[in-house]
């Protein structure tokens, strides 16, 4: 048995038993920051706030949500749109949520690519940061299925379809996954499980694994520069804090962190109420029939750049590249074989490559929505999906002849 | 400065993105184009009616008789709407109509017809006149009919031929069925015979009754079912429940279809239902109670919430000014 002394406030009570004042200092006070960084290094604080307000409005939702085919679509929008007291407010915000926290994980993305910040140590915090982006993904595919409108139904046909394999004719491995023949009750049912369990689960273990991957390496800056951070942090406590080269995660970093939190917020609550319909597309208020295919089925905007590059091909060509495409991401800290950790703007010729990948991945987005039968879309679709794919090959070649830069320059 | 920089970086890739998927893919996909690929531009034209869709319609399809046949119809149509009806002398021949447009709910020739108490303030004049003149030239459906005085209410071209007298009678309805009209009047009786409305308890039969026994719940159930069967048979297929529609459809959508709805989806069965605009907007109150009853707290609602953002904001950015103070 330990010795403990009387405690004569919570917080000693609470100190004594589980170090209150060890974890405020690990994860808060004497969490060193760099304190070169712009607004973009608040996204992650963004996010986390996204998916706290997803779970959120997920559990007022989850009251009244009935996964059952004949049910699920008047449980929504009947039900909780109508019927429950601001019932339609955290529908929109969920949905809202669920469409712009995508935008958020590509902004939070294209940040890490620009300024290096998946090199040199911090690997894991880019392949944990994917593991994310593939259980959001899964998240919002699942999620999507829920309503149970034509767009629910048909999306979910056409994503299940693509585990036959294209000409391995595997139907029994698509059958297996919906449980039936063509979507129904039990495929509404395991979604849901996905959706509201399973899935909320792995993120939340994925997210434990992405900040404590970021604890070590530390957060990147916007020069790329390696910090001395015990030093940086002897000079902060001493008080030189104009001279210390790092912050304190709260409340220093904090403070940036809330008020781009509100701007977002301002933006966010603008979408939940006023312009809505490119997160909660009009199509899906049709109920779901089996027997009515709609005229254009189309996945949610953030699907529509790997989307884009299973179309433009043939059957199993355009499978192997959607496959390629899906885990080429993960492997990009061992592909740019750099030795440098600096913003792309001081790279060379990697700057190139960063803004030709955003663009192309802009216009595959806009390609995967836009009708395939124009054959001017179709052909600047195949185009930009062939260039995604080259889009590998080329920054390993880049880096690998990249020259190391003078530090401090 | 460059935060300020990055910023305007990140909103113009996001907008530009955007513009892409939504207002730039979204006319793409539902551009409607001829023969020559050349666009057909879908417009309202304030729910009023001359003709012009359906003779466009019938010279994109190459038909110079058809194209000749509606030209003659819809000028006839403008032609009776200049002359000067007689109320009075109408409502006689208004006596013709209640035989059938009589309010009991029973089905004539694959649907009930429906009722004409506010038919004056609903519908177009315009669109009367050419209604009483030839329905299924009227409702854009003549290329369902061979003879189009087979639509059920075809007859009406052998009991009210004549000119006066359908001026007459579209007088009497203006002047004595028009007055106030509630959304759901409106609904009711441009809408109800075909569309059901299950959010709202309505179906073909209109409002479902409050029943005590379960018998009689399931009796009338089965008469709703045996009149959806015959509006299914004449129509070829259930015209869709309308609860969630406005949530479903645009507004440029629902105002251009209502008005015509072979522009939007050629070939449908649904006949014009005409409309004025006092007409269209009740049913757009209807269905908006319908599906999306929230609307009018979401807009109330929407300025309070994005103000305390605001206010958030502004609070926000002067504790990290107070926190960041020396560290610069």
């Amino acid at each position: 048995m330990a010795h403990f002394e009387k405690a004569n406030n919570l917080n000693e009570w609470l100190d004594q038993r589980i170090g209150l004042n060890t974890l405020k200092k690990v994860m808060q006070t004497e969490y060193w920051i760099p304190k070169d960084i712009n607004f973009l290094w608040a996204m992650g604080m963004v996010l986390a706030a996204t998916f706290g307000i997803l779970v959120v409005s997920g559990i007022f939702l989850l009251m009244y949500y009935k996964p059952d085919t004949n049910l699920a679509f008047d449980s929504v929008n009947y039900t909780i749109m109508s019927e429950v007291g601001y019932g339609w407010l955290w529908r929109h915000i969920h949905g809202i949520g669920a469409s712009i926290v995508f935008l958020i994980i590509y902004i939070h993305m294209f940040t890490g690519i620009y300024y290096g910040s998946y090199k040199r140590g911090r690997e894991l915090i880019w392949l944990s940061g994917m593991g994310l982006f593939v259980a959001f993904s899964a998240e919002a595919f699942s999620g999507y299925m829920l309503p149970w409108g034509q767009m629910s139904y048909w999306a979910g046909m056409v994503i299940t379809n693509l585990f036959s394999g294209g000409s391995l004719e595997a139907y029994g491995l698509v059958e297996w996954i919906r449980g039936d023949y063509v979507p129904g009750d039990a495929y509404l049912t395991r979604f849901f499980m996905l959706h509201v369990f399973l899935i909320p689960l792995v993120i939340i273990g994925l997210i434990v694994l992405h900040f404590g991957s970021l604890r070590l390496p530390h957060v990147n800056n916007q020069e790329g520069a390696e910090i001395d951070f015990e030093e940086a942090a002897e000079l902060y406590k001493a008080g030189k804090v104009k001279e210390s080269k790092v912050i304190p995660f709260s409340p220093v970093f904090l403070s940036k962190d809330v008020f781009v939190m509100g701007v977002y917020f301002v933006l966010f609550f603008y979408l939940v109420f006023y312009n809505f319909n490119f997160a909660m597309d009009p199509v899906n208020f049709d109920p779901a029939d089996g027997l009515k295919t709609p005229a254009h089925i189309y996945p949610e905007w953030y699907f529509l750049w790997s989307y884009e590059i299973l179309r433009p091909f043939s059957k199993d060509v355009g499978l192997i590249a959607f496959g390629i495409a899906q885990a080429a991401l993960f492997f990009l800290p061992f592909i740019d074989r750099s030795p440098n950790v600096a913003p792309a703007h001081k790279r060379g010729l990697f700057q190139v490559w960063f803004w030709v990948l955003l663009v192309d991945m802009i216009v595959l987005t806009a390609m995967g929505k836009l009708p395939p039968t124009d054959p001017v879309f179709a052909f600047i679709g195949l185009v930009s999906a062939v260039l995604f794919l080259l889009m590998g090959p080329a920054l390993f070649i880049i880096t690998l002849f990249e020259k190391k830069l003078e530090k401090g320059a | 400065m460059r935060e300020l920089k990055i910023l305007a970086v990140v909103v113009f890739f996001s907008l530009l993105t955007y513009y892409l998927v939504e207002p730039y893919a979204h006319h793409a996909m539902h551009m409607k184009v001829d023969a020559e690929g050349k666009e057909i531009k879908i417009e309202s034209h304030g729910f009023t009616y001359d003709g012009t869709d359906d003779i466009a319609e019938a010279e994109r399809k190459g038909d110079a008789a058809l194209v000749a046949k509606k030209k003659a119809f819809w000028s006839d149509v403008v032609a009776v709407s200049k002359m000067t009806g007689n109320a009075a002398a109408g409502e006689a021949v208004f006596a013709n109509c209640i035989g059938c447009h009589n309010g009991a709910n029973i089905n004539m020739g694959g649907v009930i017809p429906p009722n004409l108490d506010h038919s004056g303030a609903i519908y177009d004049k315009n669109y009367l006149i050419a209604l009483i003149k030839d329905p299924a030239m009227a409702s854009n459906v003549d290329h369902k009919y061979a003879d189009t005085s087979m639509h059920p209410m075809g007859s009406i071209k052998y009991t009210v031929s004549d000119n006066q007298q359908i001026a007459d009678v579209v007088a009497y309805m203006l002047e004595h069925k028009a007055g106030e009209v509630t959304p759901k009047e409106a609904f009711t009786e441009a809408c109800v015979r075909c569309h059901a409305v299950r959010y709202t308890q309505t179906t073909q039969l209109g409002d479902t009754p409050k029943f005590k026994h379960e018998k009689d719940a399931l009796a009338h159930k089965i008469k709703v079912i045996e009149e959806q069967d015959m509006v299914k048979a004449y129509m070829g297929n259930l015209p869709p429940d309308l609860s969630m529609m406005i949530r479903a459809r645009g507004d440029h959508f629902m105002e251009t279809f209502i008005e015509n709805p072979q522009g939007q989806l050629a070939g449908t069965s649904m006949p014009r239902v005409g409309l004025n605009h006092e007409g269209y907007e009740k049913v757009k109150e209807y269905l908006t109670e319908a599906g999306d009853p929230s609307k009018k707290a979401r807009e109330e609602l929407g300025p309070w919430v994005i103000g305390f953002f605001i206010i958030f904001s502004i609070l926000a950015f002067l504790w990290k000014k107070a926190m960041w103070r020396d560290h610069h």
